[in-house]
């Protein structure tokens, strides 16, 4: 007898779940959270505070904030930023000033874990949304963020 | 000479029971990540089951010992990567129990409600491979779906979807995201709805009770004997939730039940976390309409220094107990990190509860034990 009652149960457990597929199979519009990726490209917004690479915004005087404090490098867990620096005597004021050479970012290295955005204390990097990192060399990957002949903008000392 | 041997063996011969080694893993998908098991089978009688480790160690109790007390959260988003936001804060509350440091309320409450919601979304996950380890692929996309809102709520708020780092020594790295308090509510009203299906597509299939009850019967005794913790302790009956007995954040300030179960089966195993779920959503009701204003965090030095000694911290993560243990000399790096990861005790009992089964049934097993291995190799 408890083999007939099984079955029973079987078919109306089954039919129960299928209740639920067969709702979506006839909504299958409603809710649905696929993104028709890359196809909708043109129209992919990310979040603000993505965290996708490092970058350092320049103005259109070609200036950047970046002092070379190094408060980045060293917040860095796998030294993924290098920093090659230099001092110049500033012409106004004569004292020697700290300017960088080269802030180097090597992505193939970083966790993008924010350490370095969130230790700058001038906001002169942050987080780009861009997640497409596929290259076909891994050296392509190192970066140089500051544009060549850019300098930091006046003020950012203070 | 060679039909002479063949003669020699008789048909009946060919029929012997005989013990044999198969490999599962470590490219095995119902394994969930590269963990080896040396099966001994008798037939399809599991006689011996062997858990291989060592495929993804990346030795980050090591590396811990030359980071500073900031760069050592971000490492633990790689250890259990599923509750990768309460591992940030088992890290953070040692630093800052070790500190003395007084978080603010506000970040009391917003590290719970985003430790609810990663506990949530790992139970969604395990929910929908526990269905494909038992061959429901439909369970699958329905909880893929639903976890998808969570991780939209976490891109937005901390910037990533599963190393998530927002936790810092002294609180959150940005206040939440202007809209997280909508979204969380739009989550739960959604998520109320579909939390029934859940229990309608699977709990009461006839099929899917038929591979669970029963099988992998773990005692309480037992659970306590092997240290198991989480839901898998819980559904052996064994009370010990951290969060009830060691409240740590705003914990101490909502209601909730344990999930307990007097079974032990895998089945219990899967009763346990679906309770689980109801009482995180109530838990992020009871927080998400009063949170505090204030900071989201507190200033600490640059570079941390904690005091001489060894500090202990032990937080409910989805799987179990995760305790964190750093022994300080009084420099910016700890001497020694210890991690004490529920999924290498929860995996140590699955030879002990496997047993006498048979092949499909230590794949239910699996499931309901939810491993995570880089929580177990660390």
């Amino acid at each position: 007898m408890s083999y007939f009652s099984e079955i029973y149960d079987g078919i109306k457990t089954l039919l129960t779940g299928m209740s639920v597929t067969g709702k979506y199979f006839l909504n299958s519009r409603k809710g649905a959270i696929t993104q028709q990726y890359p196809d909708n490209r043109d129209t992919l917004q990310m979040f603000d505070r993505f965290r996708g690479e490092v970058v350092m915004p320049h103005d259109e005087n070609n200036e950047h904030s970046c002092t070379g404090c190094q408060k980045c490098e060293l917040a860095c867990p796998n030294g993924s930023i290098e920093i090659i620096w230099d001092r110049v005597v500033d012409e106004e004021t004569g004292k020697k000033k700290k300017i960088i050479d080269q802030h180097i970012y090597h992505l193939g290295m970083c966790t993008q874990c924010g350490l370095c955005v969130d230790a700058c204390p001038s906001d002169a990097i942050k987080w780009a949304q861009n997640f497409e990192n596929s290259v076909y060399d891994r050296t392509q990957l190192t970066r140089v963020l500051n544009k060549p002949g850019s300098k930091v903008r006046a003020g950012v000392e203070e | 000479m060679e039909t002479a041997t063949l003669n020699n063996t008789s048909p009946k011969s060919n029929f012997k029971s005989e013990e044999y080694f198969i490999n599962m893993g470590p490219q095995h998908p119902a394994t969930h990540g590269v963990l080896r098991l040396l099966l001994t089978i008798d037939g399809e009688i599991i006689k011996k089951v062997e858990p291989d480790l060592g495929y993804i160690h990346r030795s980050i109790e090591k590396m811990c010992e030359k980071d500073s007390y900031q760069q050592i959260v971000h490492l633990t988003d790689r250890m259990d990567y599923l509750s990768s936001h309460i591992n940030n804060e088992a890290v953070c509350l040692a630093v800052e129990n070790a500190l003395e440091l007084e978080v603010p309320e506000r970040v009391q409450v917003i590290r719970t409600i985003l430790g609810e919601l990663t506990r949530l979304s790992s139970h969604m996950l395990w929910w929908g491979v526990m269905g494909m380890d038992v061959g429901a692929l439909t369970t699958y996309f329905y909880g893929f779906r639903d976890r998808e809102m969570i991780n939209d709520i976490f891109e937005e708020t901390c910037g990533a979807r599963l190393t998530m780092n927002y936790n810092i020594p002294g609180g959150l790295m940005h206040d939440i995201h202007p809209n997280f308090v909508k979204r969380v509510k739009e989550f739960i009203a959604h998520f109320k709805t579909k939390l029934p299906e859940y229990d309608r597509l699977l709990t009461g299939n006839v099929i899917f009770q038929k591979r669970t009850k029963g099988v992998g019967i773990l005692s309480k005794e037992d659970a306590i004997n092997f240290g198991a913790s989480g839901p898998v302790a819980r559904a052996s009956g064994y009370s010990c939730d951290v969060r009830k007995y060691h409240p740590y954040s705003a914990l101490d300030k909502v209601n909730f039940k344990e999930a307990l179960d007097t079974a032990g089966d895998s089945f219990a195993r899967y009763t346990v976390r679906i309770r689980e779920m109801w009482e995180s959503l109530s838990i992020i009701e009871q927080l998400i309409d009063n949170i505090p204003e204030g900071e989201h965090k507190v200033a600490t030095n640059a570079v941390i220094k904690l005091p001489k000694g060894d500090f202990y911290q032990k937080v409910e993560t989805a799987r179990g107990e995760l305790g964190v243990y750093i022994i300080s000399t009084g420099t910016k790096n700890p001497h020694r990190v210890k991690f004490r990861s529920p999924g290498l005790s929860n995996l140590s009992l699955l030879n002990h509860i496997a047993v006498g089964g048979k092949i499909g049934d230590l794949v239910a097993t699996m499931a309901t034990i939810d491993i995570v291995v880089p929580d177990i190799d660390r």
